[in-house]
């Protein structure tokens, strides 16, 4: 045996090289195996990430759904309230480059809160009907209210009120939740100046 | 009334950026006079095509990037890369070598990564190393120091030499010869003593090596004076020269035939203090904690003295440092600092988050 | 001597005091109005106790605190109120707030004080409650509640009680002038607050040797006390309260925990002043000693300042010259902020009014690239790495961030301040903590509207199934009607043969129905258990620390889980028989 291997070294080549690769793809196997790190069926994740406005507009009744479709392979870039960051964290999780926001589904909008005019509602409860996440209150023909803590901003009551009473307002920010922006970028700073001299020169 | 809208702190020191390279190129002055002293003009015209090359290429590329040129040349790091390269390049190397190397530096290993901060790698380490690597005849022709140049022989004056680097005269013969790492590595089989013996690049020296050592010692005159003045702290610089002394005194072996040589002859041989003090010190490729720096230097020196003594490369400091500073990430990965309040220091990827 | 610990990093910014102490605490005259804002510092809003038009007197309460972290407001001076309404307050943003405005009648006739100089015969709650009721809050900075603080001390055992006169700010002078007039009364103070916590075995008042007027009269005060006066060198930022705590013991606090977790209690020597005012006098706080500097104000130095007083009424009694000033600062030239407007009132919390020149606070160059030199890392006392941080704020990568332990930056300013690049640092911190805190609450709330989709989806899911039910039974009812009752049979075989098959069609495809019904009654219940055991862990999370409304709410939802569970169940059961 030994002989032969010495004498064809060839063959010992093969023999070595293949047996390396049995050695290490066993390894590396077992590793993957033994090593595995648990996660969340993807759907799950997925669904963490979308913001969980249940407004529709991404063509699925709420985010879940919208999430099972992802997982079955469709675009990520549906999704308005998420807006950009949405669609990151998805490509980030997806491993893939991140597309922009599908302008056929809507445009990012800063988020608001419905607010029904309570004087002039006439208490037909189809807002409550249409509210994803059960955020109105009010029976039939008395006055509705929404809970605005608890309001995604989906806009979904708007459209069904016959009387047209809910406003969708824009969140004001208050001084408890103001926070340092971050520093203009020095490059644009520095630009900005530097081609306004430019133009001076000119 | 209105005022303007300003974030904390208010004061800040005097210290800019600029003003720290500016100290940094006063410290090489000493080590520049004492090398233009040895080996002549070379040094100096070396300095000059470099800097020349580095700031139009900066300018160049910043134009391109559509930057404010003025701006960013403020910040002096372009001189620094080129007057460190200047004086890494072999004296009287022939212009193109010089200029190649620069606008490699600049061009590659620091604007093409984003500019100054945003460099990985030391950019004048990699233009040395991308010169050294194709052009290797003309990176190892050195110039003899003065005190060994024969009799009849001087140093090119200046404009014999401006004649040598750019119309690719050569040089009168005894000018150019071996530095001593480079004699070191190439007389196997002989007793360190006869090697010295055999030698006037030793045998003429105080400690190291003619020329070499008072350079180094130049060096390491404007490296400690940086220190003094906290451009960076003690650790890297220390942790490489001491790793250096260490190996070399471990495998000092009393000076058979087979030694890599004395810890005094790799102390202030070839480029180890203005490595130490002007290339492991560059702190946008290292590693950025105290302790994370401690074992760059250290990782440097070692590989230093590993590339010196068995490698085929006389000197090392400019692939040692490359190989640092692809380690840094990983070095910083565990060396975060213990933050005030915390038990124990995490990593940097850790992911759990601290309520 | 007592041993000192030297804090990590730490910088040496000149200390600018001396101009502001060449003359003693100043008055001001009387302001025509002044402006209460009802949040001075971290903490619940107060709760107004007073309507427009309503005629006060100095030191009467205007609003009480609201919650455990908040403190009342009293007025500052006697007159009427004139309006409660928003306001320009004290704040970075600039933005507004709910304020009490007071129009002042210049007699400054003060409400009846009851005072307690016999304190010591007083109960700790009623000594806290005092204190509470006067609305002191740390003058020192944040403005931390001191009720609160002092509450948390009752609620551990506290062995060492630390007064912070270190004001490591440069510029500000307003402890140090108060400790070089009013030490007896300091010390007094400590000895309440002493006697509130059960009288602490060691009691350190922290002091920067930048300030030997003030140490001496210290030492002369603590005498035969056990108040021990500590010096140390000056540094910047040895006054944090974290900071002067590893100063002066060694300790560190841990991080999210606070001083009392370990024992100890810190207050502002101002505070200190105040707690006297408040328990021996009786009067609120209505008043502090706030700085006046910089070379854009002709006259520096100390004022004892009214709450509310405008920042413009300080700046025109000093012959303040906008056109000199650089930027209006509230607080120090290191962790104040920036006035976009001098109309805002003077609060709790005004340390100092630093109106610099353009040669003494310049307007910085435009931020360099980072070289990474590390000299941040070399300033930072908490032991960050801020050039790290910076890249992280910079990419938006909050979990390096948080590795990085971004939430133990003090906001300090040291890194800033050594920058050679000029890089607003802190500004980074600032932002992307605030984005981090926002991207918290946005995953809150996101969990929230997705468990109450989820809810909902269940609740129709379950009226559809009683409603289809019902319709069935009713339609099984009607034709069981028909075939039985002879007068339908008669209209004619073919039609009635017809239901017949209809209904057989029908029952056979009810008969399939079962094994579907079954499948996925047992899907709902493994979907009810899940919930049940979520919701039975929220349940636990919250009771070992969650409020007691989240409790309840998180049994309630626990019951409803297993009410599902236990419904499924019951069908479940139903259907496979
Ligand atoms: S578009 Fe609306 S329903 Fe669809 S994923 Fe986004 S938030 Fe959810
Ligand atoms: S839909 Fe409009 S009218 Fe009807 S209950 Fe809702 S708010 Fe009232
Ligand atoms: S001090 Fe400034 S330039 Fe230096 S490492 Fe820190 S952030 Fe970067
Ligand atoms: S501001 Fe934060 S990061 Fe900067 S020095 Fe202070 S604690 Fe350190």
């Amino acid at each position: 045996m030994i002989t032969l291997l010495t004498d064809n070294t060839m063959l010992a080549a093969l023999i070595a090289l293949v047996g390396l690769g049995t050695l290490f793809g066993g390894l590396l196997g077992y590793a993957a195996e033994r090593f595995k790190v648990g996660s969340d069926p993807i759907v799950q994740q997925l669904d963490e990430l979308l913001p969980q406005t249940q407004c529709g507009q991404c063509g699925f009744p709420g985010c879940r759904p919208y999430a099972q479709s992802i997982a079955d392979g469709d675009a990520i870039n549906k999704c308005p309230p998420g807006g950009q960051a949405t669609i990151n964290a998805i490509a980030n999780l997806l491993d893939v480059t991140a597309p922009s926001l599908d302008e056929a589904h809507g445009e990012e909008e800063i988020r608001t809160v419905a607010y029904i005019r309570e004087d002039e509602c006439i208490g037909c409860t189809k807002c409550i009907q249409a509210c994803p996440v059960d955020a109105i209150l009010g029976a039939a023909k008395l006055m509705h209210t929404v809970i605005a803590e608890e309001c995604t901003g989906c806009d979904l009551c708007v459209e069904p009120c016959p009387v047209d009473c809910i406003d969708m307002l824009p969140i004001v920010e208050n001084i408890g939740q103001w926070q340092w922006p971050a520093p203009p970028n020095p490059i644009d700073l520095i630009a900005t100046t530097a081609s306004g001299m430019h133009e001076d020169a000119a | 009334m209105a005022f303007k809208q300003v974030s904390s702190p208010h004061s800040h020191a005097r210290q800019s950026t600029g003003q720290i390279m500016q100290l940094v190129l006063l410290a090489t002055l000493p080590g520049l006079l004492v090398l233009s002293y040895q080996f002549g003009w070379g040094l100096l015209i070396n300095i000059l095509i470099a800097t020349i090359s580095a700031i139009s290429a900066e300018a160049l590329i910043l134009k391109l990037r559509n930057r404010p040129i003025e701006f960013y040349l403020r910040d002096y790091s372009a001189v620094v890369t080129a007057v460190l390269l200047g004086l890494a390049l072999p004296p009287l190397a022939p212009w193109w070598l010089v200029v190649v190397a620069t606008v490699f530096s600049i061009v590659i290993a620091k604007q093409l990564y984003g500019g100054l901060g945003s460099n990985p790698f030391n950019p004048a380490m990699v233009g040395y190393v991308v010169a050294l690597i194709s052009f290797p005849i003309e990176m190892t022709t050195w110039v003899t120091p003065v005190s060994l140049l024969a009799a009849d022989v001087s140093h090119p004056g200046l404009l014999e030499s401006l004649a040598i680097v750019f119309a690719g005269n050569s040089p009168v013969d005894g000018v150019t010869g071996a530095t001593p790492l480079d004699l070191f590595k190439h007389s196997d089989g002989l007793l360190v003593e006869q090697i010295y013996q055999n030698n006037s690049l030793f045998s003429a020296a105080s400690f190291a090596g003619v020329g070499w050592e008072w350079a180094n010692v130049a060096f390491l005159v404007g490296g400690l004076a940086l220190l003094k003045a906290r451009i960076f702290t003690w650790h890297a610089p220390m942790a490489m020269l001491g790793t250096l002394a260490l190996m070399s005194m471990l495998f000092w072996d009393g000076g058979s035939s087979n030694s890599p040589g004395s810890p005094l002859m790799h102390l202030f041989s070839g480029a180890s203090m203005l490595g130490a003090f002007f290339i492991v010190t560059d702190p946008v490729s290292s590693a950025v904690s105290n302790r994370g720096r401690l074992i760059y230097g250290a990782l440097i020196g070692l590989l230093v003295y590993v590339i010196r003594a068995w490698g085929s490369y006389p000197d090392a400091v400019a692939f040692a440092v490359l190989l640092g500073n692809f380690a840094a990430p990983f070095i910083d990965n565990y060396t975060v600092p213990r933050t005030y309040g915390h038990g124990q220091s995490r990593r940097a990827t850790d992911k759990e988050t601290s309520e | 001597m007592r041993r000192i610990w030297d804090t990590p990093g730490g910088v040496h910014p000149p200390d600018n005091k001396a101009q502001s102490l060449t003359s003693g605490i100043g008055q001001l005259p009387l302001p025509e109005k002044l402006i209460l804002p009802l949040t001075q510092h971290v903490g619940g809003a107060a709760k107004v106790c007073v309507s427009v038009g309503e005629k006060v007197l100095k030191g009467q309460k205007l609003a009480s605190a609201s919650a455990s972290i908040s403190a009342a407001i009293h007025a500052p001076s006697s007159g009427w109120i004139t309006a409660i309404e928003e306001r320009a307050v004290a704040h970075p943003s600039g933005m507004s707030a709910p304020c009490i405005e007071i129009t002042c009648d210049g007699e400054d006739r003060w409400i009846e004080c009851m005072g307690y100089p016999d304190y010591k015969q007083a109960t700790p709650l009623q000594l806290r409650n005092l204190i509470a009721d006067a609305g002191v809050a740390g003058l020192g900075g944040a403005g931390f509640p001191s009720a609160a603080k002092l509450d948390r001390g009752t609620h551990m055992p506290v062995d060492t009680l630390i007064i912070n006169a270190t004001e490591c700010e440069p510029y500000i002078t307003a402890d140090d002038i108060l400790i070089r007039e009013r030490a007896d009364q300091i010390i007094q103070g400590i000895e309440i607050i002493s006697h509130l916590l059960g009288t602490p075995k060691t009691i350190l008042i922290g002091i920067e040797n930048n300030k030997p007027e003030a140490i001496a009269a210290l030492n002369q005060q603590c005498q035969g006390t056990g108040i021990e006066v500590v010096s140390f060198p000056t540094k910047y930022p040895s006054g944090g309260e974290k900071q002067l705590i590893y100063i002066l013991t060694g300790k560190e606090v841990p991080s999210g925990q606070l001083p009392a977790d370990l024992g100890m209690v810190c207050l502002n020597s101002g505070t200190a002043f105040a707690i006297k005012r408040a328990v021996i006098d009786g009067e609120p706080l209505i008043s502090r000693i706030t700085t006046l500097t910089g070379e854009a104000c002709d006259i520096n130095r100390n004022y004892e300042i009214l709450i509310g007083t405008p920042v413009s009424h300080l700046l025109e009694q000093n012959a303040f010259n906008p056109d000199l000033c650089s930027r209006l600062i509230m607080g120090g030239p290191m962790m104040g902020f920036s006035l976009t407007s001098s109309d805002v009132p003077l609060v709790k919390t005004s340390t100092c009014i630093l109106a610099p020149s353009h040669t003494e606070i310049p307007d910085g160059d435009p931020a360099q690239a980072c070289i990474r030199c590390g000299l941040c890392a070399e300033a930072c006392p908490a032991s960050l790495l801020p050039q790290q941080l910076y890249w992280y704020a910079r990419a938006d990568d909050h979990e390096r961030l948080q590795a990085h332990n971004l939430f133990d930056c003090i906001e300090c300013g040291a890194c800033s301040y050594v920058c050679p690049s000029n890089i607003p640092l802190v500004q980074y911190y600032r932002s992307s903590k605030g984005d981090i805190v926002n991207a918290r609450t946005a995953k809150a709330t996101a969990a929230v509207a997705r468990e109450r989709f989820e809810f909902r989806q269940v609740r129709l899911e379950k009226a559809d199934t009683v409603r289809e039910t019902k319709r069935e039974a009713r339609r099984l009812a009607t034709e069981q009607a028909k075939i039985t009752s002879p007068t339908t049979t008669q209209s004619s075989g073919s039609s009635a043969a017809d239901i017949i098959k209809a209904a057989q069609l029908r029952g056979s495809t009810r008969q399939a129905s079962p094994e579907q019904q079954k499948a996925k009654l047992e899907r709902t219940l493994m979907a009810a258990e899940m919930r049940l055991k979520e919701a039975q862990q929220r349940l636990l999370q919250a009771t070992t620390n969650g409020s007691a409304d989240q409790q309840t709410q998180q049994l309630a939802s626990v019951e409803a889980a297993k009410r599902k569970v236990e419904q499924t169940a019951q069908r479940l059961t139903e259907v496979s028989h």
